[in-house]
């Protein structure tokens, strides 16, 4: 069932009359979305666990499609399940976005989740194969947290709100932004990557403490920026604030995880409380990158490059 | 078809390949002959001095069949000192001073068993070219992954009640953990040595290296915890030398 929204002229130059929201395909982004986070806390789980070899074989488990559930294995088994579960939901994701999308970029986003769940699935067996070399369980770390950032996207993009048009406002000469919103999302992958390379221990855990600061400065820098100069327009001071939020939940669960590793330093399996604090640090970590994605995409939506003071009738002034 | 199903099995193979470290060609060598007449016997203990640290007892219900394999709390082994004020689980070994020579491996293997999901034993000492039997004698699924940096690491699966495994490390290495993912508290060490003259500290703490040709070696004792410690000496004719390491928390 496809709702119209007619475009106005004065809306975003991008967003076309053809432009069409399918409620069932923007729930099933959100779907996507939702699944791919649970796959990266299942993900979280397997390398606090320490079961990431607890299945040697791959793309079988054991032999077997479904082998006991005990141990290790209840991890490391469930995640592949998960994965399986997401890839299929992907491809379902990209026909559905081939047959009934007209914006060419979209549909070629989709392509581009496919590959890389695909490419992903790749890398997971890869590392089981090859004894968790740190670069792969690494890029395997990192694609993950790239690939819950798309599948946030396409669910903004397929939404509603997004295929009513955007309510553009003037870029603030004295305090751009347009360039500013990419560098949120540049550091935040640059600090799970960082964080990755660390829990597969490939470097020491003080370099992803040391980019910590620089990260969450640039996301105030970037929050503050918009709450100060850009406040009046409702989906950015939103999205700035929604950034703010996670991240300051961030950094609290990033010092909490560290507090229990240290205390746990001894210990001879993986403990209840670091393992916790750990897998929600590494959920909450994607949500930072997904928030950063999101605003930037915002940003670059509702302050186009070049676009006159009072684009039309729905523009805001810049506060 | 078939080509093109095996080119990324090809691909796993050379990638998996290359990421082992390449073994050194053994340089001819004569196999050793050691005069009985002559040879003599290494021994001493190792001695730990102040607080012995708190094991933790390990948690096994992830899984209640290891669980109920053990009626009383069964504590970690990483540190265990005995009541007499020494350390078990140390393996002390001859690193350095034989004379160059191939010694050959006993028959029998080394046996490294899977019993109430624990290793037993919890250190092993090895020949280079020994085999290594590994058994299951449990009710569960093991992963046997030997995380050696020399010898080429592998990590294979071994179900309850399957045949027992063989394996074989050509290249000295001491000490390497092997550990099984599917219970994260099972960790045991295996040394490999290019000689007969290891050992391993047990309840008493004290190791004996027999048939040791007269000479000065340097003796090393590794703890998983605590490392390395070496020590010189000589073996004369009198054929019997004692050294002590000490290690402290």
């Amino acid at each position: 069932m496809a709702a119209n929204y007619s475009q106005t002229p004065d809306r975003d130059s991008r967003t076309h009359a053809r432009d069409t929201y399918y409620p069932g395909l923007y729930r099933w982004s959100v779907l996507l979305a939702c699944c791919t986070l649970l796959l990266v806390v299942a993900g979280g789980l397997v390398t606090s666990r320490d079961a990431g070899l607890s299945v040697p074989d791959w793309p079988l488990s054991y032999g077997k499609l479904m082998p006991p559930m005990e141990g290790g294995i209840l991890y490391e088994h469930g995640h592949r399940m998960l994965a399986t579960t997401v890839g299929m939901f992907t491809i379902v994701s990209m026909v559905w976005i081939l047959r009934t999308e007209r914006r060419r970029w979209l549909r070629w986003l989709g392509v581009v989740a496919l590959l890389a769940v695909i490419a992903q699935g790749v890398l997971g067996g890869l590392t089981v194969l090859m004894l968790l070399p740190w670069w792969i369980s690494t890029s395997h770390a990192c694609l993950a947290q790239l690939f819950f950032s798309t599948t946030v996207a396409m669910a903004l993009f397929t939404s509603k709100w997004w295929v009513a048009g955007a309510e553009q406002m003037e870029e603030d000469a004295c305090h751009p932004l347009r360039g500013l919103s990419l560098l949120a999302p540049v550091c935040v992958l640059g600090q799970l990557a960082l964080g990755a390379a660390a829990r597969h221990k490939a470097i020491g855990s003080i370099f992803h403490i040391s980019f910590s600061p620089i990260v969450t400065g640039v996301i105030l820098w970037v929050s503050l920026r918009i709450l100060l100069h850009y406040a009046r327009h409702r989906e950015l001071r939103l999205g700035a604030l929604v950034l703010l939020g996670i991240t300051f939940c961030q950094v609290f669960l990033g010092i909490a995880a560290y507090m229990t590793r240290i205390a746990y330093a001894d210990a001879v399996q993986p403990m209840p409380l670091m393992v916790t604090f750990t897998v929600i640090h590494v959920a909450v970590g994607a949500l930072t990158m997904a928030a950063s994605v999101a605003l930037a995409i915002l940003v670059r939506r509702n302050v186009p490059a070049g676009v006159p003071a009072f684009a039309g009738a729905r523009a805001v002034a810049a506060g | 078809m078939k080509r093109l199903l095996a080119a990324p099995l090809v691909f796993l193979a050379a990638c998996g390949g290359s990421s082992q470290p390449k073994q050194e060609p053994a340089p001819n060598l004569l196999v050793a002959h050691v005069d009985a007449a002559t040879a003599g016997t290494i021994t001493g203990r190792v001695n730990f001095s102040g607080a012995a640290p708190v094991m933790p007892a390990i948690d096994f219900s992830s899984n209640p069949l290891c669980e109920r394999a053990h009626k009383a709390p069964w504590k970690a082994e990483t540190v265990v000192v005995n009541a007499n004020g020494t350390l078990r689980n140390v393996f002390v070994w001859i690193k350095a001073g034989l004379p160059a020579a191939r010694w050959d491996p006993p028959v029998e293997a080394a046996r490294l068993d899977q019993n109430g999901c624990i290793y037993q034993p919890h250190v092993l000492g090895i020949m280079e070219g020994q085999q290594l039997e590994i058994l299951n004698n449990d009710p569960v699924n093991h992963n046997v992954h030997a995380e050696s940096q020399i010898n080429a690491a592998w990590n294979e699966s071994q179900p309850p009640r399957a045949e027992h495994k063989f394996k074989r490390f050509d290249s000295q290495e001491v000490l390497f953990p092997v550990t099984c993912s599917v219970h994260p508290w099972m960790k045991s060490y295996i040394g490999v040595s290019p000689h007969p003259f290891f050992a391993v500290t047990g309840e008493d703490g004290t190791f004996t290296l027999k048939g040791v040709p007269p000479g000065t070696y340097t003796v090393e004792a590794v703890h998983e915890k605590y490392g390395r410690k070496e020590a010189k000496l000589t073996l004369d004719t009198s054929g019997k030398v004692t050294i002590d390491f000490a290690y402290g928390s």
